[in-house]
Parts: structure tokens; sequence; C-alpha cells
């Protein structure tokens, strides 16, 4: 299994912030995202590195592990980074090294770029770090629940949701143990040109795609049976509530939005 | 082809918070033509053992041998093709493997993988077929037009259209009616004999390791509980009883009998009709002495 194509994969624990209303995590990364870009000063970005660093150390998620759901970002940000470094000419010549001119203004922007890009990623990555993809799905639904008034199906979009977010595994294993079969009979899915290795696909997405739909077809009646009938009048196993800590939680946050607005120059 | 475990150690995703070490300094030797069954609880390493076989999973320290191909902890390994041929590995549920238009083409997917000559491969085709005891007639039809378990021997012909001299067993009969699974052990068996292959068995079923195993081991949590003759192995029951296995029923029903009775039978594979002859006759001739 790929572990890093995932960004951020669930590491249950049992943290403050693994213990907090999802929508809690999910309205402070969502203003989280809008306030960095309001950063604009050295005090303003410090605050913000701050915050997002602190709340990775509390997660208790091992910070290899974090770095390791950042893995396909990385590129992204020092690529960013090199271009504002090359492309770009504004403020006074820095210093020139080989010839090249390094610019100030250039530097400094290619500098707080990617710190944004880092921040929001490694913010946003905690979200589904600490929070099983069920209370995400319970979260949103919440969340999204007035427009239900504009006739907006929240509850069968949630619905969708969970249910492609519960098969995920479900596939990805199906699909590591098709693969096996078929490496056992003699299939190379590494090596071999372009063609040879989209063909080598075949024999895993057929049986896939089969077992796919029956099961599909069997979770519709077992749902069926079980007397599901849409959202209507429906009650939640989890009902979600928001306690002190995430009342807590929300004041530090405002907090830290006042100090980043006031810090801005 | 023989094969050779040597104090293998295998950890899932090392290094992560979901780091599992699910098999732990297993050593374990299966000869050339020996039929081997592997017992032991769910999660106590039996699949990934087997896949450590032909190289699916490559051991985290130790290393493990097939025939004359070794495969070391931190190595890479070239050549695994021709120890995949040689290797035919049964899934569990194997049925989920298929996937060509008609039964022809999916059997004829291995042998073609390997490189085998078109007319050889259609030789192959028919041996494989017959071997799983289907029919020709279902040979042009698409596999998922069939049953349950014709999709299964389908599937297992596949596997055995590649002539391995190994074949590994992942519960073959999972699933299937009780008539079903000892026809399927049957057909097994008589392979096993009748091409010399070496065979390793998963399995749940005391009475299968029992009626058909040369040899047992038993895991328990990645590690080797027990390893012998079956008739040795299930004579230690209390041992069995700690990690939760069963002795088989014919072995219970005996040592019962002789508890009341005093008639003690030695098992020797015997039907069970022959047994109760025996026991009937033992227990007259007892009767008449008294």
């Amino acid at each position: 299994m790929n572990n890093s194509m995932i960004i951020g994969q669930y590491v249950p624990g049992n943290s403050l912030i693994h213990r907090l209303d999802p929508r809690t995590k999910i309205l402070v990364i969502f203003f989280f995202v809008i306030v960095v870009f309001f950063a604009n000063s050295v005090w303003s970005y410090g605050i913000l590195t701050a915050f997002a660093v602190g709340t990775a150390l509390a997660t208790r998620v091992p910070l290899s592990f974090v770095a390791k759901g950042l893995k396909p970002v990385w590129f992204l940000i020092i690529f960013t980074f090199l271009l504002h470094l090359f492309v770009s000419r504004q403020g006074d010549i820095l210093f020139t090294l080989l010839g090249f001119p390094f610019y100030e203004e250039s530097l400094i922007q290619g500098g707080t770029l990617s710190l944004r890009f880092f921040l929001l990623i490694l913010f946003t990555s905690l979200l589904t770090l600490t929070t099983s993809p069920i209370e995400i799905t319970d979260a949103i639904e919440a969340l999204l629940h007035p427009l239900k008034k504009l006739r907006f199906p929240v509850h069968e979009l949630a619905l969708m949701m969970s249910i492609s977010l519960r098969f995920i595994p479900t596939l990805m294993q199906e699909a590591e143990k098709i693969s096996k079969a078929q490496a056992s009979r003699g299939v190379d899915f590494r090596t071999g040109s372009l063609k040879d290795r989209m063909s080598a696909i075949i024999p895993l997405l057929i049986p896939l795609f089969v077992s796919a739909f029956k099961r599909a077809e069997e979770l519709a009646m077992a749902m069926e049976a079980r007397g599901y009938q849409g959202g209507e009048g429906r009650t939640k196993i989890r009902a979600l509530v928001f306690y002190r800590k995430d009342y807590f939680v929300f004041f530090f946050f405002l907090m830290i939005v006042a100090a980043t607005i006031g810090t801005r120059m | 082809m023989e094969l050779t475990f040597n104090e293998v150690t295998f950890i899932y995703s090392p290094g992560t918070p979901f780091e599992f070490k699910a098999l732990e300094d297993l050593s374990m030797h299966v000869p050339s033509g020996s039929y081997t069954a592997v017992i032991g609880h769910t999660g106590s390493g039996k699949s990934t053992l087997i896949q450590h076989v032909n190289a699916l999973l490559q051991p985290t320290e130790g290393s493990v041998q097939v025939g004359d191909f070794v495969m070391e902890a931190g190595k890479k390994n070239k050549n695994l093709r021709s120890l995949r041929e040689k290797t035919g590995i049964v899934f569990q549920y194997p049925e989920h493997q298929l996937f060509e238009e008609t039964v022809e083409k999916d059997i004829a997917f291995g042998p073609k993988n390997f490189g085998v000559e078109q007319k050889e491969i259609e030789e192959r085709v028919t041996n494989a077929l017959e071997a799983v005891q289907l029919t020709e007639d279902v040979r042009e039809k698409s596999p998922f037009d069939l049953s349950g378990g014709q999709m299964r021997r389908v599937a297992i012909a596949g596997v055995l259209a590649m002539k391995p001299k190994v074949l590994v067993l992942d519960e073959p009969t999972a699933g299937l009616d009780p008539r079903g699974q000892k026809e399927m052990m049957e057909m097994f068996y008589t392979l096993h004999e009748r091409e010399g292959l070496t065979t390793v068995l998963v399995t749940h079923s005391m009475e299968d390791a029992l009626t058909y195993a040369d040899d047992v081991v038993i895991l328990n949590d990645g590690k080797k509980f027990m390893e012998g003759k079956p008739l040795e192995v299930f004579k230690r029951k209390e041992e069995l009883k700690q990690v939760q296995l069963d002795v088989p029923e014919v072995l219970e029903f005996l040592e019962k009998v002789e508890k009341r009775t005093g008639i003690s039978i030695n098992y020797e594979k015997q039907p069970i009709a022959e047994l109760a002859k025996e026991l009937a006759f033992r227990l007259e001739r007892r009767d008449d002495y008294e």
C-alpha cells in the first residue's frame, strides 16, 4: 500500500484535537485558510506558524507521519519558492551568486508564498489525521444543513460521501488482493512499456468493477431490508454536541485571528 | 521443490503508527512432494506466510528458500517470473480473480503470461478443465455466467494450467457446501498424488488436516506454536486448547469411547464406516467375555 498517496490518513488517538467536535475543526480550518491570506508581516506569519505547529504537536501524531503526509506537496512548495526566486525581479539586488542576481523582494515573496502554502497544507492535513472520515461527513452534513431549505440534497450527499469513504479501504484491500492473485499468475505491474503496463491493469480493473457493483447492490438491498428510506425523520447515533473545550478552542482561535489582523502592516 | 523458512520475521508498514508484526522468527521446512497443513486462527499470520512462498512479500528479517530460489531480507529479487511460474497460489475466494470473456481465455491467462506456446496452452486448458472436473462445454462460456462453485473451479484451473511444482491453497473450500468441500479436497489430494506436487494447505479444518496432510504446522500470533505429524500434534489436546483450537471430531470421539468402555482403537485414517465396524466388533467381543 502506498501510504503517502493520501494526504493525512486518519491516525486514531486521544488528544484534545482528536476529541474536538468535528464541526469545530472544520470551521477553524475554514477560517484559518482565509486568515492565512491576511497575514503580511513577520509577526502575523509568526503567530500563524506557531499556532499551526503548536496544533500539529498537540495532536500527538508522530511528526514523521505528519511530514510523510506532506510528502507529495513538498515539491510544489519548493517549486513555488524557486520560481519566485528566479523569475520575478523586484526590489534591490541582495547579493549575486555565480553571476545570478538575487532580488530582495522576490526572495521575500517566494518565501512568504511557500510559507502560506505550507501552513495551508499542514493545517488542513491535521483534520484528516485526527478525524475519522465518518466524523467528517457527519460534520459536513450538519454544517450544510441550512442548504436544505434551498432543496439541496444534503443528506443524500453526506450518505454518498460516507459510503464512498467507507468503501475506499475495502476497495483498496480488494485491489491488493486481486493484484496479488494476478501477479501470481505472471502479470507484471511494475516493469515493461507503458502499453504493457496499461494492459496489465485490465485483469485488475475488471474483477474490481464486478465486485464493486455486486457490493453496491448488496448494500442497497441490506439498507432497504433494514427500513432505510432517506433522511426524513432519521435520528443520529452520534449526535454532535459542542462542549466546553470546543468553545475554548473557538475563543482561542478568535484571539489568534485578532492578533494576526492586529500585527498586519 | 522444497520450501524452507529461516527465522522469518515480517512487519507490515514498519515505522508508522500502523506497524504490525505478522510473522515472528518463524522457521519451517516443507520437504519436496509433501502435503503440509498450516493451521491457525484469523490473524495468526497464515496468509502472510503463504505470500512469502512466491515473493509477493519479502521477509523483513530472515530468508525464504523455494527450490534454488533464495529470498533474503533487504535484497532485491530477480527472476521472480520463473519462481511464480513454479508456485501456484490459490487464494481465498479465487473466483474473484476471473476477468476474461471466456473460461478458456481465463485459464490460458497464466500460461500466456509465462510465455507458453499457443498449442501447448490449449492442451493445458483441456487438462486443467479435466483436473477440476468441469465439462468441455463451459470452455466457451463467460466465467460470469457460471455458478459460484464452477467459477471457483475455473479459477483453480487457471492456477493449475501454469503447471506449478508447488501448490499453495488458502482455505480453498471456504463458502462451499459440505459436499462441495469434500469433493474439492479430494480433487486436490488426487492432483497432489498424481503430479507429485508439494502442497501447502492453509485451513481452519482439523478434519482436513488430519485426513490429507503429512505434516501439520500450527501458528499462533505470528509464531510457530506446534509442528509435527497430524496424529502426534492432535494428541496434545491441552496445548491446542490454549490457542482455541479443537481436536478433530474423530479423535475426540475415539478418546471418549476409550474413557467410557476401555476400548482403544488406533486411528490410521480409516473411513468412518470401518471404524464403526471395528468398534461394533470389539464391543460384541467384550460383551461375550462378560
